[in-house]
């Protein structure tokens, strides 16, 4: 059966993972390639890289994305500042398996159909920033930091038609506040979206995961900030929502399978002669 | 722990999608890949890898620009090189393709590429980590755990001879995931965007071109 994917999204802004909030505030968190390796270890699903400078360098990160594709053993999604076919050339032989576009996206919508002749459309990544406005959602554009005319629901369908093979919803509102994902954003455009629909923004808990993902034809959940503070968030993460009855992916070498978890997903304390017990088990590194 | 040296692996280059991530998986398990287009280095690779993500007819394309064809049939037909095909790669053994026209394939494995069938109200393309049921003895799926997941994704799908059908993925229908003929390879997912089960994977076909069990 089909699991439902989690992917984490690192936001790079001069080169460094930061925390995003509310598409205005920046907290650095590290180096790429760090979490990169061990959003691997931990067992995510895909990982999408967010450059959200590159617009305004006027340039892809390409050396970036060749460092990070040498750890990177799932799929691997690059956006910002991509303005051409070239440039997605180039970033396909850097290592990136889709391409994400934003701001082309309004610009060219071409741009779409003509990557996705080249790169076929499951490449193709159509990421949309979404407010909420007294008039219902609005696409937003980052660039002016301006809501749009055109709704959601409208942009998609648009997408859909260049031949966009993902939708990566995002809403700007929710964006780093921890407070979950926005579900009513989520159900108007998972409703009209023919192609797998990947939620992001607003993860608190692993339990905002589960919400998200319990909506109709959402495939995926993309988490940010959260992944970034947990010695293993992902496999943690993971073994909250299967145990909870949702689909996964729980391969890693290590599952927490064994563990419990409160309502909102935090690791419940073992007993302490469990803990105890622990201390002289010897877990080798995993050979393949 | 054998201490002979690592196979030597040659990825064939044609000009369809991301062959880095193939060449990261194979020199993170300790081979040397290169990526070449070149009769000659492929020639002396112990064994190939066919990636590829794309369109059917441009591949076949790029591969009859680049000269690659006759190559790979001497290499592969005559010689008995291995070769494992990924994705796309798999689907060019067929002997023809239905997506967007019809195309003629290497032919080197009975059957042809057909879109997934959307009847069954699932969405197409297939994509992300799903299960696959192994058939008989095959030397890729030694010492993969039962519950192992690997990731597609692609809207056609290889509907070849059953006898040539190593694996099955389930999706509305069974789906075929691997194929083995002899030293001929061929997997649908991505074993290089597997984690540690499409490592694994990648780990078994050395095996077999190292040492040829």
């Amino acid at each position: 059966m089909l699991k439902k994917r989690i992917l984490a999204v690192l936001t790079v802004k001069d080169g460094l993972v930061v925390q995003s909030i509310g598409f205005k505030k920046y907290l650095p968190v590290g180096k790429p390639e760090i979490a990169v390796d061990f959003l691997n270890r931990w067992g995510v699903d895909e990982i999408a890289i967010n450059v959200i400078d590159a617009s305004r360098r006027g340039r892809v990160e390409r050396e970036l994305l060749e460092r990070v594709s040498e750890f990177c053993f799932v799929p691997l999604t690059y956006g910002g500042g991509i303005r051409s076919v070239e440039d997605m050339k180039e970033l396909v032989q850097a290592g990136a398996d889709k391409i994400m576009l934003n701001s082309l996206f309004r610009q060219s919508p071409e741009m779409v159909s003509e990557g996705a002749r080249h790169f076929g459309n499951q490449a193709m990544v159509v990421s949309i920033d979404c407010v909420k406005t007294p008039q219902g959602y609005r696409a937003w554009d980052h660039l002016s930091r301006k809501a749009l005319q055109e709704s959601p629901v409208e942009h998609v369908k648009r997408a859909e038609a260049c031949g966009a093979g993902e939708i990566f919803l995002n809403s700007v509102d929710e964006d780093g506040r921890g407070r979950g994902y926005d579900l009513e954003l989520a159900r108007e455009v998972a409703q009209a979206a023919t192609v797998p629909v990947i939620l992001c923004g607003g993860v608190g808990h692993a339990s905002d995961i589960a919400a998200g993902l319990a909506v109709k034809n959402v495939a995926a959940a993309a988490v940010g900030n959260f992944f970034h503070y947990t010695e293993h968030s992902v496999t943690l993460a993971k073994a909250f929502l299967k145990a909870g009855g949702i689909p996964l992916r729980l391969d890693t070498y290590f599952n927490y399978a064994e563990s419990k978890f409160d309502g909102e997903g935090r690791l419940v304390k073992k007993p302490d002669h469990a803990l105890k017990e622990m201390l002289f088990e010897f877990h080798p590194m995993e050979k393949i | 722990m054998k201490s002979a040296s690592p196979p030597q692996i040659a990825i064939v280059e044609y000009g369809m999608g991301n062959v880095r991530s193939v060449q990261n998986a194979l020199e993170k398990l300790g081979s040397r890949a290169v990526i070449t287009a070149d009769p000659a280095a492929l020639a002396a690779a112990d064994g190939l890898v066919l990636p590829g993500v794309g369109a059917f007819g441009l591949a076949m394309e790029n591969l009859r620009g680049r000269g690659l064809v006759e190559c790979l049939n001497r290499q592969v037909l005559e010689r008995e090189q291995p070769i494992l095909g990924i994705c796309l790669g798999m689907q060019l053994f067929a002997e023809r393709s239905f997506e967007m026209g019809e195309y003629e394939g290497l032919g080197w494995i009975p059957g042809r590429v057909e879109k997934i069938d959307s009847l069954s109200r699932l969405q197409v393309p297939h994509v992300g980590w799903n299960e696959t049921t192994p058939g008989a003895e095959n030397p890729l799926y030694r010492n993969i755990p039962a519950d192992s997941h690997f990731y597609f994704d692609h809207s056609y799908h290889f509907a070849c001879e059953p006898g040539f059908t190593a694996s099955t993925v389930s999706y509305g229908h069974d789906l075929v995931a691997a194929v083995r003929k002899k030293n001929i390879f061929g997997v649908q997912f991505h074993p290089e965007k597997s984690q540690s089960a499409g490592l694994r994977i990648l780990r078994n076909y050395l095996n077999f071109v190292g040492g040829g069990c």
